[in-house]
């Protein structure tokens, strides 16, 4: 079977304002199978999000193949979907329009566009806001329009760029059990990325542990807890908290060569 | 605003309530609308205690002698200059004549202007090479005094309309063109890599994403580009015309009739304050989806 999503030996340099080359990513393999869930958790600054850049085509790989449905990535790739960690919904659109944006720039008619976007408006819960601009709603449903807006192109990937990290810890658990079903519907591959582990496991069938920056994958451990799951009380069983240890123990070794390389460079 | 708030502001405005009643909630909106329009009769009755002030201070002035008339006008001379203009006629023709033949200059100048400065504005944000070619020039011409370039017109197209057209044209352009390309820069990643994502091509990337993006910046300039086209429109006159306000000013100078400048301005500034509320009025249509500013609730 073709995996969804395919990076061998991927590296990504970028050159720094004063000059200098900044490594984000050094020799990063990873896998996504189709339909797979995975979440990919790393200390700050080691190159998540620019692993969705390549992913998604908005960033060319300086080093190594990017494969996405078994094609090399040139460009932006059709069957992705991208939710960023910032607002990205367009602020001078109505809720309607926003998520009907999708289908218009795929060559659907307005009225297409607007009545596949009604259908998916209800299937987030936001019934009855069509009409509203994004500054007239709250965070979480500012998120719900962006699930709703990649969500409606169909993807068969799916990026997720920390899209919870702002919003409080109740919201958060209720959307992430949304994205759940949400996404058990379309069966896409979704890459989630995050730096909270209890989210990553949680959510996702697989947790890729990127090293502190130059980023590349550690390890990746497979999360063999049942579906469908509830997000706030997966974690009360026995092998959350199991899996949890095992993880943490990868991934605390990172934390702490990064935050020790922040307190140096904060010091310099 | 809390219960207790709201209590004791009704202690004020209804003596005859027991003190600490709660307010009745029904009472809320009457008290709002009632604080708005206590505000508006404040900030009027200020508006005409300034105008009062100003106006009484010429006038007392000028008729004392202490300011010479001949020189400075007087309220009640331009007041009179004025009706004489409205009900009889002024050197040039009747007087709505002028002012139409002004308006009409300084809206095609203001049309050409804003469109030259948004399409080139737009083209040159969004290409790289092009804005650091052309870079050089536009601040080369930005640089010169523009309404110099009135005279060239009025040799090279003539005294009719389109001499005027084309200074006020160019004065707007630059201002517009400015914030157009400026805003263009300014249009967040985000929104553009989402754009991208969800299929957008470069055209409709330009017109679902970057013009709307930009929109707030280029429809700040307007209020400012609509007063440059007024000037335009009057340099253009000056340098030779046969009708408009501008001419009138320039006829009432040369008649040493104080009163007659002062006059012109008058319907210069009236033209221009109507000009703004009208596109105001399109801002608040166009920039709808912006969050109304901070600061603009009523307090009660």
């Amino acid at each position: 079977m073709t995996p969804a999503i395919e990076l061998r030996g991927v590296t990504k340099r970028f050159l720094t304002p004063s000059g200098g080359v900044y490594t984000a990513l050094r020799d990063l393999n990873l896998t996504v199978q189709p339909g797979e869930f995975c979440a990919v958790v790393g200390p700050t600054g080691c190159g998540k999000s620019t692993t969705l850049a390549l992913i998604s085509g908005l960033e060319p790989a300086s080093e190594g193949e990017v494969l996405v449905l078994g094609r090399p990535v040139h460009g932006i790739a059709e069957d992705i979907g991208y939710v960023f960690q910032t607002d990205a919904v367009f602020p001078w659109k109505t809720v309607l329009d926003n998520v009907a944006a999708g289908p218009r720039y795929h060559g659907r008619t307005t009225g297409q566009a607007r009545s596949m976007a009604r259908e998916w408006i209800s299937r987030v819960g936001l019934s009855g806001f069509e009409d509203r601009y994004p500054y007239q709603l709250s965070g979480g449903m500012r998120k719900r329009v962006a699930l709703a807006q990649s969500l409606i192109n169909e993807p068969q990937i799916l990026l997720m760029d920390e899209p919870f990290s702002a919003l409080d810890v109740q919201t958060r658990a209720l959307m992430e059990n949304e994205l759940l079903s949400l996404w058990a519907n379309t069966r896409a591959s979704v890459v989630f990325v995050t730096h909270d582990l209890e989210e990553a496991i949680a959510l996702a069938d697989r947790v890729f542990v990127i090293s502190a920056g130059p980023g590349t994958v550690k390890a990746n451990y497979p999360v063999p807890l049942s579906r469908p799951r509830n997000v706030t009380e997966i974690r009360m069983q026995p092998q959350f908290s199991q899996i949890y240890g095992e993880i943490w123990n990868d991934l605390r070794d990172e934390v702490l060569v990064s935050y020790e390389r922040q307190k140096l460079s904060g010091a310099a | 605003m809390s219960v207790r708030n709201l209590a004791a502001r009704l202690e004020v405005t209804a003596p005859s309530s027991a003190p600490g009643n709660p307010a009745p909630i029904t009472d809320l909106s009457a008290l709002r609308i009632r604080a708005r329009r206590r505000r508006q009769l404040n900030i009027y009755g200020l508006r005409v205690l300034v105008a009062v002030l100003v106006l009484g201070t010429w006038e007392l002035t000028t008729r004392i002698g202490i300011v010479d008339q001949f020189f400075f006008g007087q309220p009640s001379g331009i007041a009179r200059q004025l009706w004489i203009w409205i009900t009889e006629e002024t050197a040039l023709g009747p007087l709505w004549q002028q002012v139409l033949v002004t308006m009409e200059e300084t809206v095609l100048g203001f049309i050409v202007g804003t469109v030259l400065g948004v399409v080139i504005g737009v083209l040159l944000g969004r290409n790289r090479l092009l804005a650091d070619v052309f870079s050089i020039y536009i601040k080369a011409a930005n640089a010169i005094p523009r309404v110099v370039l009135g005279a060239l017109f009025a040799i090279s197209l003539g005294l009719d309309i389109r001499s005027k057209v084309a200074t006020a044209a160019i004065l707007v352009f630059f201002v517009v063109f400015f914030n157009a390309f400026q805003g263009v820069r300014e249009v967040e990643r985000n929104l553009i890599a989402n754009a991208r994502i969800l299929g957008a091509d470069d055209r409709r990337l330009t017109t679902e994403v970057i013009i709307p993006s930009a929109l707030s910046w280029i429809i700040a300039s307007l209020h400012i580009s609509f007063g440059l086209a007024l000037v335009g429109a009057v340099v253009g006159e000056l340098f030779g015309a046969t009708q408009g306000v501008g001419e009138l000013i320039y006829s009432a100078e040369h008649n040493f009739n104080a009163n007659g400048v002062f006059a012109g301005m008058l319907l210069l500034a009236a033209m221009a304050l109507l000009a703004e509320a009208i596109i105001t009025a399109l801002e608040n249509r166009l920039v709808r989806w912006r969050p109304p500013a901070v600061g603009s609730e009523v307090q009660i």
